[in-house]
């Protein structure tokens, strides 16, 4: 391709010069047809998002597509060529999830403040519908006015008389209308739908209202099925122009608040709200409610402990596990390796569920054939449950400390040994000096995501105690063995036992995770002045 | 059956606490909203139901007929039941979430506390439901889903250890318990952190309901387990725990009651119609619970049915599905036949009532009284099992611990 004589200015215009299409190596159809699939797919999710109206997923979709394309098809972008399937990750799956929760912790979203403002006016509105007392069920049909608008309407059939109306214009009688048995077939005047093309016009069929009067106490009729109608009263209805809602029973006024919900003056409030921005008040609740305050921090406490202990536990164990299986004079290391796996192998939550019934008082396998019968309440007692959760988390972390260190270790260089052997240095001085800090060098940044990991064990909590037991001396629903996590899904009612605050949960989450990455960015610090 | 943990339940803590990270619209499905593809028969519509994996044959054979009848397609997808309630909270508000889903009676309060069911009018079929599952579904007036199924617990009695029905009082059961000479006079599900759901029924009996009672039948949000009867039921408690005579234990789990029953250790076990599955072979009886205070030991009554989504653009054709095809004796009797809940619809529950088990739990369901369904509920579930396994356990001077119970979730609900 180049003549090695030419000088080096002319060599580089010449190859700047070479398009793709004189250049072409295997490598670019793989390219090429990895970037078809990508923009095929790309393709895709526009077009889904454009039926379903998602604009910021469109938008989104069309400006990584487009960037993919700029990036692999032109020759200047080198670091992004690797670079951007990572950060498009990274993109989606952390920085948005964390953003979102960022900004789910400043509202209120939550029981009660579910959706937006115009579902929950439908919703209050819905809710407070009644039937006119006594009033009977008609048969009915569902109508298109032919002159003058086109307007949708019922007609139903009362007391063998025909009426007919439409959202404006109250029932009127239609005495020339045809009718079969209960079924309206004929409407002079209007055409008559067939219960298929109601079925298709489903929405505005089901919201439409007939006043039955000019009374509106006499209700106004309205169907679900396109087959029978009723007469409903609305109790409560909304006033855009004053945004208040009416209660017309009571009289009762309720006005739309800043907490997102409709409020009267004597502050009595309508079932359902809205999401609206709180400000810092999640996180103001969060520290300032008496019943969490003292739980938070023995709960914290325990957290720390928890996951230094797992680390520690976990990393020795495997490690020990792992010096052994490393020796050659070991005879069938390949099984044992195999099997030392095996924990690693199972679902965590399965693991858990498993110790959950061994560890049972009465009936467990670890005090009924391990201990001979001693009834040791290993899930009841505070301190056994810490320890159990400890201990099998070990069970279950162990095989992943194994391998690194198994993998860590053969990376270490025999002659640094045989010069140790030489100079009279003893095993353990072997490991001390030389074997350890070799191997921390290469694990300490995993030791210190499994630290991060373990700090938010949720699995193995929830699964194995459920957090108990419970403190009795706090009135808050949390354990002697709850980690922050487990405590903000309970506490927030994420688990169905309390009612749900996704405000709340998201705002203790965002507490979590600046103590995590505290955490994890002073020990990265401190490692890498250990690698000095 | 509100504590069968599965290996769901990850599902379902993964589920929620993501859930606050799904809003926009995922990728898309193209059929879901076609409101322009209208065709004149139902064709082109299509109706998305959410349903757990005991309701799916059943449910598909009212889609099958239904499709046939209408031309609308139902899609059936089947989820987790403990991820259901979430899930659709979560997914209603954004629009993508489903037209109908299965559901539970109690989760109604805070269905509509969030505005995400849209009531059904049942007209003059009204009267074709039992009267207790309708009033299940009612919330404020207005009636929220289509039931199919009541369910509540009973005192299972395996007849072969004792052929004479179950006595009237818990002392005589434990009795007659004794004589028989298994290795347990009777068993009842507890675990560590407690099971209010299936103890209930003895805290009923010594007069003391969870909530007061409206006139109408339905529940204040004043609480009523608190006061001398309900210190009187933590007494019981714990003579009958670990420092009494040990009947009730917080080892015994579901499996492991049920176990023990299956294996003939026990004579009686308290326990709902999902079980008698398991008990397949066994000669069975289904006796109404002794009363341990005096009062009848009513259970909880849990009924099941599907609700409609507010947000559901296919409103008249679910209406359609879930009054004129879910409602419907073959299908009521289908869902018996998959869950052996007895049926909501009047017509299908007499025709299972030639079953003396599902008689059994059908008799006891007339007394029994409704799980509350108002949202102060959940604050009640979380103190009330780990403060009965307290007491069990006699970790807690039982008087005391009722009494912080009662204002630690009276703190909750605030």
């Amino acid at each position: 391709m180049t003549q090695p004589e030419a000088p080096p200015e002319e060599r580089r215009s010449k190859r700047a010069r070479e398009s793709h299409a004189t250049s072409i190596r295997p490598g670019f159809f793989i390219k090429l047809i990895l970037m078809a699939l990508i923009n095929a797919l790309g393709v895709y999710i526009i077009l889904a998002a454009w039926s379903q109206q998602s604009w910021i997923i469109l938008a989104v979709t069309v400006f990584f597509v487009v960037l993919a394309d700029i990036v692999y098809f032109t020759k200047r972008m080198l670091p992004l060529k690797y670079l951007l399937p990572g950060l498009v990750f990274l993109l989606i799956y952390q920085v948005f999830t964390v953003g979102y929760t960022g900004y789910v912790a400043f509202t209120n979203y939550g029981a009660g403040h579910n959706s937006d403002k115009a579902d929950a006016i439908a919703a209050n509105v819905m809710q407070n519908q009644r039937r006119v007392e006594g009033s009977p069920a008609l048969p009915l049909v569902v109508v298109e006015q032919t002159f003058p608008g086109t307007d949708l309407g019922f007609a139903v059939l009362e007391d063998d008389m025909v009426k007919v109306g439409t959202e404006d214009q109250p029932l009127e009688e239609a005495p020339d209308a045809v009718v079969e048995g209960t079924t309206i077939v004929e409407v002079p005047g209007w055409n008559v739908l067939s219960w298929s093309d109601a079925v298709a016009r489903s929405q505005e069929v089901t919201q439409l209202r007939v006043p039955v009067s000019d009374d509106p106490n006499a209700g106004s009729i309205g169907t679900q099925d396109a087959r029978t109608g009723y007469a409903y009263r609305s109790v409560v209805t909304y006033d855009p122009e004053t945004d208040t809602m009416t209660n017309s029973d009571t009289g009762m006024v309720y006005r739309a608040n800043d907490r997102g919900q409709f409020q009267a003056d004597d502050g009595s409030t309508l079932t359902v709200g809205w999401r609206v921005f709180v400000g810092a008040e999640n996180f103001t609740t969060a520290f300032s409610d008496q019943r969490y305050s003292g739980p938070f921090l023995k709960v914290l406490a325990w957290n720390v402990v928890f996951a230094i202990a797992s680390v520690l536990t976990t990393f020795f164990l495997g490690l020990f596990l792992a010096i052994v299986m490393n020796s050659e004079r070991m005879r069938g290391r390949k099984i044992y390796r195999t099997l030392m796996l095996l924990p690693y192998a199972f679902p965590a939550f399965l693991t858990a569920l498993l110790f959950q019934g061994m560890l049972n008082r009465d009936f467990g396998f670890v005090n009924q054939v391990l201990l001979g019968g001693m009834p040791i309440a290993w899930l009841n007692d505070p301190w056994l449950a810490k320890l159990a959760i400890i201990m099998v988390n070990l069970w279950m972390g162990f095989p992943y400390m194994f391998l690194i260190a198994t993998g860590t270790l053969q990376a270490i260089p025999g002659d640094v040994y045989e010069a140790a052997k030489i100079d009279g240095a003893s095993g353990w001085q072997q490991f001390r000096r030389i074997t350890l800090p070799l191997l921390l060098i290469a694990v300490t940044p995993l030791l210190i995501s499994s630290f991060a990991f373990n700090f938010n064990n949720f699995n193995l909590v929830y699964m194995l105690t459920g957090g108990g037991p419970r403190f009795t001396d706090t009135s808050a629903p949390i354990g002697a063995t709850d980690l922050l996590i487990t405590m903000v899904y309970s506490v927030s009612g994420l688990d169905g036992s309390a009612s749900r605050n996704y405000g709340l949960a998201s705002a203790l989450s965002i507490v979590i995770f600046l103590i995590v990455a505290t955490v994890s960015a002073i020990s990265f610090r401190l490692s890498q002045k250990m690698e000095d | 059956m509100r504590r069968r943990i599965g290996a769901a339940l990850i599902a379902t803590a993964v589920v929620t606490l993501t859930a606050c990270g799904g809003g926009g619209g995922t990728s898309g499905d193209p059929a879901g909203d076609d409101e322009t593809q209208a065709a004149p028969d139902g064709t082109g519509q299509t109706l998305t139901v959410w349903v757990d994996e005991t309701r799916m044959a059943p449910t598909q054979a009212a889609a099958d007929a239904f499709e046939e009848a209408t031309g609308a397609k139902v899609e059936l997808v089947q989820k987790n039941f403990e991820d259901i309630r979430a899930d659709f909270l979560a997914q209603v508000p954004t629009g993508e979430g489903p037209d109908i889903t299965v559901g539970a009676h109690d989760w109604l309060g805070e269905l509509t506390q969030n505005g995400v069911v849209s009531p059904v009018e049942f007209g003059d079929k009204a009267g074709d439901f039992t009267d207790v599952a309708l009033e299940a579904f009612t919330f404020d007036g207005q009636v929220y889903g289509v039931p199919y199924a009541v369910e509540n617990l009973g005192l299972i009695r395996n007849v072969e250890l004792a052929p004479d029905p179950t006595p009237e009082t818990f002392d005589e059961m434990i009795a007659a318990g004794q004589e028989a000479g298994t290795k347990y006079p009777f068993v009842i599900q507890v675990s560590t952190e407690g099971d209010p759901y299936t103890m209930v029924p003895f805290q009923h009996s010594f007069g003391a309901p969870v909530f007061e009672q409206n006139e109408d039948g339905s529940y204040s949000s004043e609480l009523a387990l608190g006061g001398e009867q309900g210190e009187a039921f933590a007494q019981w408690l714990a003579d009958h725990g670990a420092n009494g005579d040990g009947v009730l234990n917080t080892s015994i789990t579901y499996d492991i009651a049920r176990e023990a029953f299956k294996n003939g250790e026990t004579p009686y076990m308290v326990g709902g119609p999902w079980l008698i599955e398991e008990f397949d072979g066994m000669d069975l009886a289904v006796d109404p619970i002794p009363s341990a205070g005096g009062e009848p030991a009513v259970p909880f009554i849990g009924v099941q049915g599907f609700y409609v989504s507010a947000k559901s653009e296919n409103g008249i054709l679910a209406t359609e599905f879930l009054v004129n095809y879910i409602g419907t004796k073959d299908i009521q009797v289908k869902m018996y036949e998959a869950g052996d809940r007895t049926p909501a619809l009047t017509e299908a529950a007499d025709e299972i009532s030639s079953d003396p088990l599902a008689k059994g739990f059908a008799d006891i369901a007339a007394d029994a009284m409704p799980m509350p369904s108002i949202p102060e509920m959940a604050a009640v579930w979380t103190f009330w099992g780990v403060t009965e396994a307290q007491i069990i356990n006699g970790d807690a001077e039982p008087a005391a611990a009722w009494q912080k119970m009662v204002s630690d979730i009276e703190g909750a609900i605030g």
